[in-house]
């Protein structure tokens, strides 16, 4: 099947080499952060994490949504989907599974590339990389880290031995292998495992007061549920345009419907942060809200970006709950990205650092990205889609000769 | 074709035996003698602690006196980067509204909210940087010190976010080049991208030497001592004088107490 990647279109290699040229760039600038340490990123002692581990959290959550919504298409194929726990997360679209059926494949991918790009951030935040198989030479199971890592790493494996050879069962036009079922089975909760056990890192900081909150986990999960089916629409209207695949637009509609529930959610879920910081009025727990929305002590480089978020989001909202949006594409795309981009601005930059802001003492210490930690964050955004497009390429290949 | 076939297996059979032969080299090495002998004189406890009486430090000690986070930072060969947003600090002075914070207010005696406190590694009993750590690199000790290992330390900073107290450093550019006291060659230096913090002085404590801070000051306003141990000096002090600790309600059980 890897063949299919190597006969594309002139679109297909000049999309390749455009983000070549960022891998490259960011790449260079790795070698760079390599040469003279982490002192090159915006971060410091104050703020510790900065943009990576922040686009890491925002891509756990990509990672498990793309998986979640549409592997009740496997679940039907082999009729068991009625028992499934996952009716919890999504009561009524299992009863119209069906639908999924195209798209399956494309969340899947997604999924192997979100987490490829999530490894690659965790590598260029180390310290010492050369040292990270420590991780498994020493390894530690009262740490968090410890349980992400062997959880993104099987998600990952799971995803490519499924994706793969279903992929590769269609191309033959027979069923898939028997083994493969029982790790469809295990990819459900191992999908909420990811986003969970991500939230535990942040959520049992004694004293990280703005992630210390039992809902982090149902924040994430309920972000990522926006966030994840807000980028696949927009990639299945990307391979319908651009190939003769068609993920269907029911799919696209259940898709839709499903982003907005979870858009809800995830709104009134920082609501619920809101209330219990400003009514309790304890200032521990509202320092990084007031410091994320108004600024503290003069301090505001992230408020533009939060209101950007409150705006962002509240739009989408208005769109989406206009029954109509769901069937008009353009409208759809542009609600698409308004999630997209609100979640990230709170998830993938605000979340993170408002945690260390302030600091242990106190004190407001600023973050802001350097110019060379962009380039590697875009460097790994590229490798993302270099992955990601390598493999739509294959699985769009395949669907056309199906078809 | 016939040639390499038969030079893999060569190659293939030379590193069977070498592997075959490694356990004959690990039986042949081993002895039964111990690698490290303890020193006789070492200092022993079950959970070192430390009483910092900052009303000793205020009225006698002269203005402006860093003895002791000098005698640290010379001893363990700490860089002075000479920048706040990268600073490598073991001990050093907060305010109090800093260094315990949400317990300032405006009515307390003379200028009480800027008066400077001695901040270092609290080495919690229950040490939410020992419980992040992926690699043990942060692990506790015996005798209750937080310690560090600064060769298998990854540089993934989790410590940094879970310490309450801000006493984590990491090195974000080579630190050798930083050092601006004399080098101690009998310590350590680090390297660029490891996180590092106060370690009790467990170098010193192993031949039987105090802290290097407690050793410096002339005031004697550090006191070290086993919390364990109802006789040690630290007991008797905290049971005759009213010490705080900083941010004890978040349960970390903190080492370093305070007079004021």
């Amino acid at each position: 099947m890897l063949d299919r990647a190597f006969s594309g279109s002139q679109k297909y290699y000049r999309l390749l080499m455009a983000l070549l040229v960022f891998m490259g760039l960011g790449f260079a600038a790795y070698l760079f952060q390599l040469n003279r340490g982490l002192t090159i990123t915006g971060m410091g002692r104050d703020v510790s994490w900065g943009i990576y581990i922040a686009q890491f959290t925002f891509l756990v959550g990509v990672a498990a949504s793309a998986v979640m919504v549409v592997l009740p298409y496997y679940l039907h194929d082999i009729k068991v989907f009625g028992k499934i726990t996952i009716m919890v997360v999504l009561p009524y679209y299992l009863h119209d599974i069906k639908v999924f059926g195209k798209i399956t494949i494309l969340g899947e991918f997604l999924a192997v590339a979100a987490v490829t790009m999530c490894l690659l951030f965790i590598i260029v935040d180390l310290g010492k990389p050369m040292r990270l198989l420590n991780v498994l030479l020493y390894p530690t199971p009262n740490s968090i880290l410890f349980w992400d890592m062997i959880v993104l790493n099987g998600y990952l494996i799971l995803n490519i031995l499924i994706g793969w050879n279903v992929l590769d069962a269609e191309r033959k036009g027979v069923p898939y292998p028997h083994w493969v079922k029982p790790l469809i089975y295990l990819s459900i909760p191992w999908a909420i495992s990811i986003h969970t056990v991500t939230a535990f890192l942040y959520a049992g900081l004694p004293a990280r007061h703005y992630w210390l909150t039992a809902i982090m986990a149902a924040r994430f999960l309920s972000s990522a549920f926006c966030s994840g089916p807000a980028l696949l629409i927009l990639l299945a209207y990307t391979v319908k345009k651009y190939t003769k695949f068609d993920p269907g637009q029911e799919a696209i509609e259940k898709l839709s419907i499903i982003m907005t529930y979870a858009m809800i959610i995830s709104v009134f879920f920082v609501g619920l942060e809101f209330f219990t910081a400003f009514y309790s009025q304890i200032p521990s727990h509202m320092h990084s809200l007031v410091y994320l929305f108004k600024g503290l002590e003069g301090h505001r480089f992230l408020v533009p970006f939060m209101w950007l978020f409150t705006g962002l989001a509240v739009f989408a909202l208005a769109m989406l709950l206009n029954p109509n949006t769901k069937r008009n594409e353009k409208k759809l795309k542009i609600a698409c990205a308004a999630v997209f981009f609100s979640m990230w601005l709170e998830k993938g930059l605000g979340l993170i650092v408002a945690g260390f802001i302030p600091n242990p003492f106190d004190q407001v210490r600023e973050y802001s990205p350097s110019i060379p930690e962009i380039m590697i964050a875009l460097g790994v955004w590229a490798t993302g889609f270099f992955v990601l497009t390598v493999l739509y390429k294959i699985a769009t290949s395949v669907k056309e000769e199906v078809a | 074709m016939e040639e390499s076939r038969r030079s893999f297996l060569k190659l293939g059979g030379l590193c069977a035996l070498g592997i075959g032969a490694l356990p004959v080299v690990d039986a042949l090495g081993k002895t039964d003698l111990p690698k490290v002998m303890n020193d006789p004189k070492a200092l022993v406890g079950k959970r070192w602690a430390m009483v910092v009486d900052m009303k000793k430090c205020w009225e006698k000690g002269k203005p402006g006196c860093k003895d002791c986070s000098l005698a640290c930072h010379v001893t363990h060969n700490v860089p002075e980067i000479g920048n706040v947003k990268e600073e490598v600090k073991w001990l050093w002075t907060e305010p109090f509204e800093n260094a315990f914070p949400g317990q300032e207010s405006h009515f307390m005696p003379g200028n009480m909210n800027e008066k400077p406190f001695m901040v270092l590694c609290n080495h919690c009993a229950q040490a939410p940087c020992v419980r992040v750590c992926p690699t043990q690199a942060t692990f506790k000790r015996p005798d209750g010190i937080t310690m560090m290992d600064f060769h298998r330390c990854i540089g993934c900073r989790y410590c940094m976010a879970g310490c309450p107290f801000g006493a984590r450093s990491f090195n974000w550019k080579d630190p050798r080049n930083y050092i601006k006291t004399e080098l101690n060659m009998t310590f350590p230096t680090r390297e660029r991208g490891v996180v590092e913090k106060c370690n009790f002085c467990d170098e010193r404590l192993a031949v039987g030497k105090l802290p290097a801070c407690v050793e410096a000051c002339k005031d004697g306003c550090l006191r070290f001592g086993d919390l364990e141990d109802p006789n040690s000096e630290v007991r008797k002090i905290l049971a005759s004088q009213f010490t705080i600790r900083r941010k004890p309600e978040l349960g970390t059980d903190p080492s370093v107490f305070y007079i004021i």
